[in-house]
């Protein structure tokens, strides 16, 4: 199996790796996948009060096809409305980046990352603590840890 | 400098050294006879150098030549020695003792045998370095146990098992006992005798032979091994492995196994300096590493480590001029992870994590020094694009997060 173009510029030069600072406004975090199955992406999405995406950043532990996946929709859906986003299908990941069978589950991931960043963002919006995101998992994760001293 | 790429993967397989390339060769077109031709010169000249490397493999292995039957495999070699005990066997019982780190021509032997009714397993679990406990094998023996399978050294993590003393227990117990020696032959001391071993698996392509070829060991005296063949047609190999003999295969294992009896003790010494070296050099440059198999019980050129937080795969791409593999699922044919670094007991995300280097004969100090700065250099980069990493330095304990799968 040798890897197609498109994923190997993304895992070469992947774009918007990083995290956003904590205190930033405006951020929607999501968390998908597990450690035991071999892929993990965060997604994370600013997005303005008209509900459009200014700007996202990625990390992923996953495949050469996890990390492409994730970095192409970091671009795909910079401009975009978020109820636009939220139609974006894994086909369309799969096409870009000629993804063989074996590794379609990887654009459903990212496809899930999207979902998620944006429900998070529209929970926090809405002054809720749902836990929808690796940000609010992780924090209550410390705050619970700290709390057990 | 360094020749790209670089081949650290000796596990899977071995080039084939140009001095066996050269023993084998006229047995493709001038020496080219049938060796089960008994009426001229051409089949005369085969048998010869048939039974030249019968003593060749037969003396590595401390074996008498008669013991050494011709494969195309060490798959069929492990078939041949599981199907054809428990066949034979049946009046006696139908038990089998062995272990869940074996290679899959063994446990899938095992697994067609239990399908078909044919025989129960026991698969002994092993501790955190990989090693059966030989008290546990005791006890797992019952008065149907016909064979106990366990493998010389592991091809995934290089632990070598104990086994010299799971050789004296299945004597004790009057048990046959069939070794898949593949990873060990040529690369450590093996001796049926000293160890007890009654049936032995061996194979031509990870000793520096042609792929192709492999043999089965069976045991004469003190037990006589006895075996219902797997194949049948013209009863070669003492009726136990019908078919035309791989000649120019058969030299070719037969000359490597007298090269690997050679110089087997400088170059092992050799290759567990390089893999020592390696090993310290990606501990020295990078944190939370971990091996995953024994520190000294070990084969000399097997290195198997974990790289918290970056995925296999993942790292294989990116040192894309070094051949080495992965514990990971996405390397594999099934997109399980590593069963065998599952039954270490380490997290499943340590299993996806893990990197797997074979050393080997062709291997230089120059190419162990380039892909110990380029592994580093990928397992940082990897480490900065990975939300585990971040999570982790953060202080969040991970496996006390909710994933959403």
């Amino acid at each position: 199996m040798s890897y197609s173009n498109k994923v190997l510029d993304h895992y070469n030069n992947p774009r918007n790796v990083g995290s956003f600072a904590k205190d930033e406004p405006g951020i929607g975090t999501g968390v998908v996948g597990a450690p035991e199955c071999g892929d993990v992406m965060k997604l994370q999405l600013r997005i303005n009060d008209a509900g459009v995406i200014e700007d996202a950043r990625f990390k992923t532990f996953g495949c050469g096809s996890a990390i492409a996946s994730s970095s192409y929709v970091t671009e795909l859906v910079k401009g975009k409305h978020i109820d636009e986003a939220m139609a974006i299908k894994n086909t369309v990941i799969v096409k870009e980046l000629n993804l063989p069978p074996v590794k379609i589950h990887c654009s459903v991931l990212a496809e899930d990352a999207i979902k998620a960043a944006i429900t998070d963002w529209r929970s926090r919006k809405a002054g809720g603590s749902v836990q929808a995101g690796g940000q609010a998992a992780g924090e209550a994760a410390i705050a619970d840890q700290r709390a057990r001293g | 400098m360094v020749k790209l790429p670089i081949y650290m993967d000796n596990h899977a397989t071995t080039p084939v050294d140009p001095r066996v390339l050269q023993a084998m060769l006229p047995y493709f077109t001038d020496k080219f006879g049938n060796a089960a031709s008994r009426n001229h010169s051409f089949g005369w000249e085969a048998e010869e150098a048939v039974d030249k490397a019968r003593n060749q493999l037969a003396a590595l292995i401390n074996a008498k030549s008669k013991e050494i039957i011709f494969t195309s495999g060490a798959t069929e070699s492990d078939n041949e020695a599981i199907k054809g005990v428990v066949e034979f066997y049946k009046d006696k019982g139908n038990h089998i003792v062995t272990c869940v780190t074996e290679h899959k021509a063994v446990l899938d032997s095992c697994r067609a045998l239990e399908r078909a009714g044919k025989a129960t397993v026991t698969y002994l679990p092993v501790d955190k370095y990989g090693m059966v406990d030989p008290d546990a094998m005791r006890n797992a023996i019952t008065d149907k146990t016909v064979l106990i399978s366990i493998m010389y050294a592991n091809n995934e993590i290089g632990t070598i098992h104990p086994i010299r003393e799971i050789g004296r227990i299945a004597k004790e117990r009057g048990v046959i006992f069939h070794c898949d020696a593949v990873q060990a032959v040529g690369k450590i001391p093996v001796d049926v005798e000293r160890d007890g071993i009654d049936l032995l698996a061996m194979s031509g392509h990870k000793l520096y032979g042609p792929k192709g070829v492999g043999a089965l060991y069976v045991r004469s005296k003190g037990p006589r091994v006895r075996l219902t063949p797997i194949i049948d047609g013209g009863g070669h190999e003492r009726g136990m492995r019908s078919g035309t003999l791989n000649v120019p295969g058969i030299v070719g294992f037969g000359a490597a196994c007298e090269i690997a009896g050679r110089e087997m003790e400088p170059e092992g010494a050799r290759l567990r300096s390089l893999r020592d070296k390696l090993q310290a050099g990606l501990f020295e440059r990078l944190g939370e590493v971990y091996l995953n198999g024994h520190p000294t019980e070990r084969l000399p050129g097997n290195l198997n480590v974990s790289f918290a937080y970056v995925e296999g795969e993942s790292l294989l791409m990116g040192i894309n001029d070094v051949a080495v593999s992965s514990g990971s699922a996405c390397t594999s044919a099934t997109l399980e992870p590593s069963y065998v670094i599952r039954a270490l007991g380490t997290d499943e995300e340590l299993a996806h994590s893990s990197i797997r280097f074979g050393l080997g004969r062709f291997n230089t100090d120059e190419e162990v020094d380039f892909v110990t700065e380029r592994v580093s250099r990928e397992v940082k980069r990897l480490r900065e694009m990975s939300p585990l990493y971040e999570m982790a330095r953060e202080g969040i304990d991970l496996k006390s997060v909710n994933w959403r799968a």
